[in-house]
């Protein structure tokens, strides 16, 4: 029996849903029949519109997809405008101000606080300046992820920005792709260092050669079925076809409509095509990719080049991030900043947006572990952009504690999620710094934390992963983190194995300042964490990850997610403004 | 049984009868009872006679919604979670969440404390 989400898809789902969206924001918050809120919000999303969670009504999150994460010259300072002018909610938060944008694991840009009634100018706004939030959230083509360095990257086969550009036009919008059982997310990697994490992707496009008719030919080969959520991650499968990068969007639309026909859309927790891959194996995926969705023969796969993947390897050799200052192919530069957890102020996004102009093309780009690039750089004006008072907070050579947390949204505004994630994990970066030494032969060091077990912030491929828990502390129920060790991706990716349950959030940083000590003193020389990790069994790494108290204070013990923001001064439910009308002013209570 | 997203037809006493939509949203985030959202994940639930673990007394940490279902007044789930003493992982038999109380047949939610124990 389909489910109602698949039912209201069948009533209006897509590009229509525009017409109703627009139409709703023009009458106000107010005009959605409440009756019908439940459908409208599921369908919003197609249009990168999420309600924000309980005690928020009336507002939401807006998502902008900005394929392989590229913000081209002009857009960023728009973004900064829009977020100053439309972000802002009812209270500050402490660490970030009042209006900020969030760069994503999915190179994609989310801001918050949206009003309905003020979509249709951000929208206008946007699309005037050739963003989009369409399929940014929903059940169909996701924003394409990508080495966020492709094109202007030294250490590539195939230039993939064309072949992402591509596919974002041709499935953006397509109505043979727009209704599918469950997100599609695909990522298009063409460099030799595996930025791309295409094994966590539904689709992933990754470099290869293959020998076609006694020549040489660069392209992709295709691994179907990754993904990180629930407790059910799978790394992406090699179904053994090669595709030329002329015949990418075939290929990657056969499988679309494959996943459109045969995916579960009676079971919402089934639907991922990572399950139709469990049952019917890579070779049954190939030979009705082959049979019913392409009409050419599909090559087998080609030579990978996964040995030489760098990122996010845990190797500290070559690349495992974009951090940093790099040379292009070109002779220009590309200065990687740091944005600790992904969220960057309006103001200073502004700021950017008038540095990257002044010092290079005016484009930048967002990488998957939630940072901005600024490229195309001169290489005399590096000093000077390096000099510049904002790459102090967004520092292009930070602490590696700094450089490698991520976080997801987290209870301030999502509903899945279980825990605080983005400030407390601002607060565990800062401490850690101050606190904790890593050997020096570690410049990198991958903290991922993430609310929940829907792992937005990827926790199963860090070197401590994070995932949002609770547990009693002297009796009373506390936030608290499940610690995982040892996950990271390359030639033999690894998801964390999952160590230490339940610590209580304030324990977490001692936990991890022990675990590295141990590390220190206890590794053989040379020996990098991942593989100190995959040296030691589960009983072994429990007894060196030691929570404990420390200075360390952690302000969201309590349960974040019963208030209705949790650094509002009152944040009892009670004390909700929401729901507002267009000019955020309490509306009346229904009854 | 009804299955989850399905609208359940509740009889009221008198006159025609009475629907009450129950359904999952977000991704198991929620139930929402008549287009309200009205009980989250996150919470810690105690459940007494139980099959989850093997505590007496299950201090069960709610991480997803897996089926709600309305049976008469009362609005069921079933959850997936981990009892937070243990650390057994398990999805929750039916378990009340509350009822449609009242004329206006609002919706009544168990205090987050109450002991819960499983429908048959």
């Amino acid at each position: 029996m389909p489910t109602d989400v698949e039912r209201w898809k069948d009533e209006v789902y897509g590009n229509e849903i525009r017409d109703h969206l627009m139409e709703f924001a023009e009458e106000g918050w107010d005009s959605i029949p409440e009756d019908e809120e439940d459908a409208w919000f599921e369908r919003f999303k197609w249009w990168g519109l999420y309600h924000q969670r309980a005690g928020q009504e009336s507002y939401f999150m807006m998502r902008i997809g900005t394929p392989n994460g590229v913000i081209e010259p002009g857009q960023l300072r728009v973004v900064g405008e829009i977020a100053k002018e439309y972000a802002t909610g009812p209270v500050e938060n402490p660490e970030f101000g009042e209006a900020y944008c969030d760069w994503t694991t999915r190179q994609s840009i989310q801001l918050h606080w949206i009003k309905l009634e003020d979509v249709p100018e951000i929208f206008e706004k946007l699309e005037d300046n050739g963003l989009s939030t369409q399929q940014a959230c929903g059940d169909s083509w996701r924003n394409i992820v990508g080495c966020p360095v492709a094109g202007k990257d030294k250490q590539e086969l195939v230039d993939a920005w064309p072949i992402a550009r591509d596919l974002h036009d041709t499935f953006k919008g397509d109505e043979d792709h727009t209704n599918l059982p469950r997100k599609w997310k695909v990522s298009v990697t063409g460099c030799t260092e595996g930025c791309g994490q295409g094994d966590i992707n539904d689709l992933a496009l990754e470099p290869a050669r293959k020998e076609i008719d006694g020549e040489t030919v660069t392209g992709f080969n295709v691994r179907v079925g990754g993904g990180l959520s629930r407790k059910e991650p799978r790394l992406a499968r090699d179904i053994d076809v090669f595709v030329r990068p002329d015949n990418a969007d075939e290929v990657a639309g056969g499988l679309s409509a494959l996943f459109r026909e045969h995916g579960d859309r009676e079971n919402r927790y089934n639907a991922r095509i990572k399950f139709l891959v469990d049952e019917w194996g890579v070779e049954k995926i190939r030979r009705v990719l082959q049979e019913d969705f392409v009409d050419f023969d599909l090559h087998t796969a080609g030579e990978d080049l996964r040995d030489e993947y760098t990122y996010n390897t845990g190797s500290q050799d070559g690349h495992n991030d974009h951090v940093g200052v790099h040379e292009q192919a070109d002779g220009n530069y590309y200065v990687g900043l740091n944005v600790l957890v992904g969220r960057m102020g309006a103001e200073d996004t502004l700021e950017l947006a008038d540095l990257a102009a002044e010092y290079g093309s005016g484009e930048v780009r967002l990488t998957q572990r939630q940072n901005i690039i600024v490229t195309d750089v001169p290489e005399e004006n590096l000093d000077a952009l390096l000099d510049e008072p904002l790459l102090e907070d967004y520092s292009p050579d930070p602490s590696p504690f700094m450089r490698g947390s991520i976080a997801c949204t987290g209870t301030e505004f999502c509903s899945l999620s279980i825990v605080e994630t983005k400030n407390r994990q601002v607060r565990y970066a800062r401490w850690l710094k101050d606190n904790v030494e890593l050997p020096a032969d570690h410049e990198e060091f991958h903290i991922h934390l993430s609310g929940c077990t829907a792992s937005c912030a990827q926790p199963q491929i860090a070197d401590v992963s994070l995932r949002g828990m609770k547990t009693r502390k002297d009796g009373d129920p506390v936030e608290a983190f499940d610690i995982g060790l040892g996950g990271g991706l390359g030639e033999d990716p690894r998801f964390a194995d999952w160590i230490e349950m339940r610590v209580a959030a304030d324990e977490v940083p001692g936990a991890i300042a022990n675990l590295i000590a141990d590390f220190e003193t206890e590794r053989e020389a040379g020996e990098t964490f991942r593989e100190f990790v995959e040296a030691r069994d589960e009983d072994e790494l429990g007894e060196l990850l030691d929570p404990e108290e420390t200075d360390y204070e952690d302000p969201y013990m309590h349960n974040t997610k019963k208030t209705w923001y949790p650094y509002a001064d009152d944040d009892n439910m009670d004390d909700s403004p929401a729901p507002t009308d267009g000019q955020g002013e309490p509306l009346p209570a229904d009854d | 049984m009804l299955v989850r997203g399905d609208a359940y037809t509740n009889e009221a006493p008198e006159g025609p009868p009475m629907t009450t939509a129950v359904r999952i949203l977000d991704d198991g985030a929620w139930i929402s009872v008549d287009d309200e959202r009205v009980v989250s994940v996150s919470e810690l639930w105690q459940l007494a006679d139980h099959d989850v673990c093997g505590c007496e007394t299950a201090d069960f940490l709610i991480e997803g919604f897996v089926d709600v279902d309305a049976a008469g007044p009362a609005v069921l789930v079933r959850a997936a979670g981990q009892c937070v003493t243990c650390g057994e992982s398990a999805v929750s038999g039916w378990l009340p969440v509350g009822r449609i109380v009242g004329p206006d047949r609002r919706f009544a939610s168990l205090a987050t404390g109450h002991v819960r124990t499983p429908r048959a």
